[in-house]
């Protein structure tokens, strides 16, 4: 009877400490949010989105160049790094050997370990210095790099899951291994795909090491693609730590956007696993 | 009628390599067919011949080589890692292991359906149904609406299905899946379907239905089915062959073999007295 209590007892003990742990990891996120929130959404207005930053000194302004700049430098690192990931990532699983696959593996899972700032200082001395130049094209072979291996993995851990029956019945049919794989593996998977792939381009959204020596940050407007060109964590950076006040209050203002556009990724990318019945 | 031919074609001594003389054509045979998982090897040489336009059972317990001894026909079986054969697998006059053999031309003649329905998940019911055609650049669609209509009338799925043709093939019940799974199949011409246990994943109606199915398809195709419903065999066969341990034990007409069998171990097996 007492064993009986007392095991009632430790069960609901662990019970309740595992959901106040749970709880704990939300609050980071919550408190975050608000915190934002609240701090940015007074200082945003019309003119941050589609003003430049004025001069030191001067009130208002705001952070247009930093916003394109930011999609601009995001959408260019995803044009090369995500062909790259998910090509690399359908060759592991479909066609390498094992060894090869393990390779492959062991080399992207260290790639994403490896931290942003040296990352940074790879793309600083492959592209800036024989460029003699910051540009935004150093900025997205950066940032790239740091997608590659969340593609990848994703892509093999998605493709792992067909069945492979699926494939058989393809094969089956006297279609080939390349048409099986990209109509019937790919397609069956791509939901999941995306949705991994966009939670990593989430990611690098916010990234700021990587910028530093690469596009560089810049006050004016530009797209060039071999010049230097604002983004948004980098601005955030240099006005967050600057003494004046209505920059500060500019700063919070882009940390709300930044969240913002992440948080719009991160939603998309889990409506993204509608399915349609047809080849595409 | 029908037996007594087949009881003296098979009555007399198997030779096991096809003569003209045989009064039934021979659609495939194969010669010292030995398959390989690694280093394990899973049939010991196989000598078989399967009869154009007849179905031919292969029934044996569980892990007897059956289902790889079916998938060496249509050199599904390499697909597994670390497989491979030996011997000769041929169809008509062709050698079906030769070097610069056409994988996917193979394929086209000697179609395959799987032992669970494996229609294409993201794919609605007609593309299912065309994907073999599809896939290999056809495009006319009047061409494709017909094979649909065809492939989909023969697997006796047509009814059921022609008004929501754009539906996910997913939407089916397991049976019409596999009847869907036997039109892919038929779509793109094949000369030989082989089965591999198609109904074990099926409820009785459904079991019954694919074998209707089976049987009416006898006319235009060879039909090879793994079984192991005995049952099922001496219904739907006119040939069987009985595996054990990776051996052909017996092979013959499906009346012979389940009436009076040459070897005590068939009528062992086919008694239920083992496996």
């Amino acid at each position: 009877m007492k064993s009986h209590l007392r095991r009632r007892a430790e069960n609901k003990i662990m019970t309740g400490l595992m959901f106040l742990f749970a709880i704990l990891t939300i609050i980071p996120l919550i408190s975050i949010f608000a915190f934002v929130i609240t701090k940015g959404v007074t200082s945003i207005n019309l003119d941050f989105f589609t003003h430049l930053p004025k001069p030191v000194g001067e009130p208002g302004g705001g952070m247009a160049n930093a916003i394109v700049g930011t999609l601009l430098l995001v959408s260019l690192a995803c044009l090369w790094a995500i062909p790259v990931g998910i090509l690399a990532g359908v060759y592991m699983v479909e066609f390498a050997g094992p060894r090869i696959a393990s390779t492959i593996r062991f080399t992207a899972d260290v790639l994403s370990g490896i931290p942003s700032i040296v990352i940074g200082v790879f793309a600083y001395s492959l592209m800036v210095l024989p460029m003699r130049s910051f540009s935004t094209i150093s900025g997205a072979f950066a940032l790239g790099f740091m997608l590659i291996p969340t593609v990848l993995r994703t892509t093999e851990e998605m493709i792992k899951l067909v069945p492979q029956t699926l494939r058989e019945g393809a094969l089956a049919l006297g279609i080939s291994r390349f048409k099986t794989t990209i109509h019937i593996v790919l397609s069956t998977t791509l939901p999941g795909i995306i949705t991994g792939t966009l939670l990593g381009v989430a990611r690098i959204a916010g990234e700021t090491a990587p910028l530093l020596f690469t596009a560089f940050g810049n006050r004016v407007w530009s797209t060039n693609l071999f010049e230097p060109i604002a983004a948004l964590p980098l601005q955030i950076f240099v006005y967050a730590i600057s003494p004046f006040e209505d920059w500060q209050r500019q700063a919070w203002a882009g940390a709300l956007v930044l969240i913002m556009m992440v948080f719009v990724l991160s939603v998309v990318s889990r409506s993204a696993t509608k399915r349609k019945y047809s080849f595409s | 009628m029908e037996n007594d031919t087949i009881e003296t074609e098979m009555t007399a001594e198997q030779t096991m390599t096809p003569s003209l003389e045989e009064t039934r054509k021979v659609k495939m045979f194969t010669e010292d067919l030995k398959a390989y998982f690694g280093t394990f090897r899973a049939l010991h040489g196989i000598d078989m011949r399967i009869f154009s336009n007849r179905a031919t059972a292969i029934i044996g317990p569980s892990g007897c080589g059956k289902s790889t001894f079916i998938r060496c026909l249509n050199r599904m079986h390499e697909f597994v890692p670390g497989a491979r054969t030996e011997g000769k697998v041929f169809l008509d006059e062709k050698d079906l292991f030769k070097k610069d053999i056409d994988l996917i031309e193979i394929r086209r003649s000697i179609g395959m359906v799987f032992q669970r329905p494996n229609p294409f998940p993201t794919l609605s019911i007609y593309d299912n149904v065309c994907a073999g055609l599809k896939l290999s650049g056809i495009k006319n669609k009047s061409f494709l609406n017909q094979a649909v209509e065809e492939s989909l009338l023969k697997a006796a799925l047509w009814e059921e299905v022609k008004d929501k043709l754009n539906h996910s093939g997913m939407s089916l019940s397991g049976g019409q899946q596999q009847r869907l799974c036997i039109a892919r199949a038929l779509a793109v011409k094949p000369e030989v379907i082989l089965f591999d246990e198609p109904c074990s994943a099926l409820d009785p109606i459904s079991t019954g239905k694919v074998e209707e199915l089976i049987h009416s398809l006898k006319e235009n195709y060879t039909i090879v089915i793994v079984t192991h419903n005995m049952q099922q065999a001496a219904r739907i066969s006119d040939y069987t062959g009985y595996f054990y341990l990776g051996t052909l034990v017996e092979f013959g007409a499906t009346k012979k073999i389940f009436t009076n069998p040459d070897k005590q171990e068939t009528e062992d097996y086919i008694t239920g007295r083992f496996g």
